[in-house]
């Protein structure tokens, strides 16, 4: 599976957005908005990335492999249901915490293209000698 | 985190005014504070070439699995899923058929995973500048610029001409 660099990264900006609104406006609705978004990403159909494919039609000069960004995108989910559960619970310190560092990756990725989750990636897949084929 | 202190104040006013909004600001402006000056840091840092750092590691034929070059060798780690391996690989093959003598070799992280720890390896794509000996001199992580592996050369080449009495 491939993945267009350009969609990911505008997803990203995306992600940014909503998710420093999230810690504006305290809205819990936005938030578990976005836990969906991230659940879509991790089967590759983000609906971010989807719209991007709608407004920009040219292809990509160049692809990559789509299981790093998918797995970023989990890891995004498993910060995002945290936050949830701060929010719900009223433990701001988690609801704030939380949704604050899938805020930086979200940033890091869209500013920079620097891929936090996926860089986790690489290395937990050095963790597991076992699965190398 | 900043402004905690506040959050937890207002927290017993209710359920309801759980996320102040104030606290929310200043976490968000606080976090992509934090996010731009990580990610310059990580700019100026990724793909830079520095000093090998392993002790004058040497890597010869065997580990790296291909003949080292006859005046400098470019090793390079790379994996299946890793987005800037392929554009470090045009830059390194495009300095080694430039450069007479330099060789480019290329080693799947996943199947030499004894050499990527030996190493220290964490992050793909890594650049190794290896001298004639295969002593690392140059070191990258993250994909590195043309004229930086240039210049890395130049260092390793004169490391061979001030070690001649190390060779073999």
């Amino acid at each position: 599976m491939r993945a267009d660099p350009r969609a990911l990264r505008f997803g990203a900006a995306v992600t940014t957005v909503v998710l420093a609104t999230v810690l504006i406006t305290g809205s819990v609705w936005l938030l578990a908005a976005q836990a969906l978004v991230f659940a879509s990403g991790t089967v590759g159909r983000s609906p971010y990335t989807m719209l991007f494919r709608r407004l920009v039609t040219s292809p990509p000069k160049e692809t990559e492999d789509a299981r790093p960004p998918r797995f970023a995108q989990a890891v995004g989910l498993v910060f995002a249901v945290a936050g949830l559960v701060g929010y719900l619970t009223g433990t701001t310190p988690l609801a704030l915490g939380a949704t604050a560092a899938a805020l930086l990756a979200a940033f890091l990725n869209a500013a920079f293209g620097l891929c936090l989750g996926c860089e986790m990636y690489l290395l937990i897949r050095r963790l597991q000698p076992g699965r190398v084929s | 985190m900043t402004g905690g202190n506040d959050g937890r104040a207002e927290i017993i006013s209710g359920p309801a005014a759980v996320a102040p909004h104030v606290t929310g600001l200043w976490v968000a402006l606080a976090t992509l504070a934090l996010g731009l000056a990580a990610g310059l840091v990580w700019r100026s840092r990724n793909g830079r070439l520095r000093e090998g750092g392993d002790g004058g590691m040497r890597l010869g034929e065997a580990a790296i699995g291909a003949p080292l070059g006859e005046r400098a060798t470019l090793v390079q780690f790379s994996t299946a899923f890793c987005q800037p391996c392929r554009a470090t690989r045009r830059i390194l093959h495009e300095v080694a058929s430039m450069v007479p003598g330099v060789r480019h070799v290329e080693i799947d992280a996943e199947s030499r995973l004894d050499l990527v720890r030996s190493l220290g390896i964490t992050r793909t794509p890594t650049v190794l500048v290896l001298d004639e000996s295969g002593t690392v001199v140059k070191r990258a992580s993250g994909q590195p610029r043309k004229a930086d592996v240039i210049t890395a050369l130049g260092a390793a080449v004169s490391h061979n001409t001030s070690h001649n009495s190390d060779e073999m």
